[in-house]
């Protein structure tokens, strides 16, 4: 076996200095060469998140994204959707600070009219098992169930009935106008996640801002409300996309 | 033979997490479900092989008053592949391990082998220790989700087995973790002294 080096101080800088200049020069091609992949795993996944939450739709949302202002914090991000030029439906990325962990970040889907289309929960650090079941919990059971689900072997053998939850804890295809958007606990009209109260407000927080902030912006499609014109809303779209290009 | 020993003793006779009782934080944090064990376990083998691959190359050329820094460096270096590689081509599996990735530098199964087996042994045996040790870590680490994910939520890999209604939230969450593993390192040790 070679003779190990000397500890003297030229020694352990060189050695150092090597070390690192290698490790560093590495890092940085990995970094340059995995660049790319990052941002279109991002995109993509904003994408699939979209198409999750509004009707089918033909243009570019990501494109068309435009911001809305809400009181106290960051702006919403909107992604409006739409098929052959008419507007079907808008994705919000909204999120909250109550959650039990902190913030939650949410992309609640509209139709024009404002009714919740579909959600999906983006990002949020809530207690596995408690609080991650919002990811389902606000959609009714059709879309739940439509993952491969029925009568698994222990079910049969342990004569487990699957679960029937009330439809109280829905929220997907109702309009927040028609109904309070706090737990049932609070004196509104959607039932609480078991034992994930705190979870359950700070969702339905999140969904309120995103309403709130695509409501405001929509004023004079709701002043006319008919959301089967859609020219008032596709200039009202375009008005925004010049706004956000002029500044 | 002698590196076939090298590579068992790692799966069982010296598992890193139910004999050795190392790299406790990504055992306890990250075994929810099997998937995420595995995924954790697997990029912990990758990052133990290639540091012991290096730091048994050159372990001539570094003083050892200055070892322990420049290993970190190493290892720190093949962790942060790991997590760009795992952020561009796996990012939903990245994002269930999130936080415990980086955290991989200061698992002490890392650095205990490149400092007790790779700075002592040639490259061949460096990277079949580090091959062995990062299996046995993978297998503990699946075997442990897998019992936490049943238990918890009545899933193996994801397969509903049971109504997740069911489970024993207990599994799911910290406490669970801790009374798995103490069960999992009874049936080892048992099986050990066999």
């Amino acid at each position: 076996m070679a003779s190990k080096k000397e500890s003297t101080f030229i020694n352990m800088v060189l050695a150092l200095l090597i070390v690192s200049l290698v490790a560093s020069a590495t890092l940085g091609f990995v970094y340059e060469s995995t660049k790319k992949p990052i941002e279109d795993a991002q995109v993509n996944k904003k994408i699939s998140a979209i198409k999750e939450v509004v009707p089918a739709f033909d243009n570019d949302p990501n494109a068309e994204m435009f911001l809305i202002e809400v009181e106290g914090g960051e702006a919403l991000e909107v992604y409006p959707a739409k098929m052959n030029g008419q507007l079907v439906g808008a994705a919000v990325k909204t999120y909250t600070n109550l959650g039990f962990s902190g913030l939650i970040r949410v992309m609640v889907g509209f139709t024009p009219d404002g009714t919740i289309y579909n959600y999906q929960v983006l990002e949020h650090k809530e207690t596995p098992g408690l609080g991650t079941k919002m990811a389902d919990w606000f959609k009714p059971a059709l879309v739940t169930d439509s993952l491969p689900k029925e009568a698994s072997f222990f079910d049969w053998l342990f004569g487990i009935k699957p679960g029937s939850g009330g439809d109280g804890k829905v929220i997907v295809g109702k309009n927040p106008s028609q109904m309070n958007l706090t737990v049932s606990k609070d004196g509104g009209d959607v039932d609480a996640i078991t034992a994930a109260t705190i979870s359950s407000r700070a969702f339905l927080d999140a969904v309120s801002r995103a309403y709130n902030g695509y409501m405001k912006k929509n004023e004079a499609i709701e002043n006319k409300a008919n959301p089967a014109d859609s020219s008032a809303v596709n200039t009202e779209i375009k008005e925004m996309a010049q706004n956000k290009g002029g500044n | 033979m002698n590196q076939i020993k090298n590579f068992t003793k790692g799966l069982l006779k010296e598992n890193p997490v139910f004999v050795l009782l190392l790299g406790m934080c990504p055992t306890l944090g990250v075994t929810t479900t099997a998937v995420n064990g595995m995924g954790m376990g697997l990029a912990t083998t990758f990052v133990l092989v290639m540091a012991n691959i290096v730091v048994s190359l050159v372990k001539n050329g570094i003083p050892d008053k200055v070892r322990i820094p420049a290993f970190i460096v190493i290892i720190a270096s093949f962790v942060t592949v790991v997590e760009l590689t795992m952020q561009a081509y796996l990012p939903s599996l990245f994002e269930s391990l999130g936080l415990f990735i980086p955290l991989i530098v200061v698992n002490c199964i890392v650095l205990g082998r490149a400092e007790a087996f790779a700075s002592k042994n040639n490259v061949l045996s460096s990277a079949i220790d580090g091959l062995g040790m990062g299996l046995g870590f993978t297998l503990a680490l699946t075997i442990l989700g897998a019992v936490r994910e049943f238990f918890g939520s009545g899933m193996v890999f994801g397969f509903q087995l049971f109504d997740s209604n069911y489970g024993m939230l207990v599994f799911i969450l910290a406490p669970g973790a801790f009374i798995a593993l103490g069960y999992l390192i009874l049936l080892v040790n048992k099986l050990n002294k066999v």
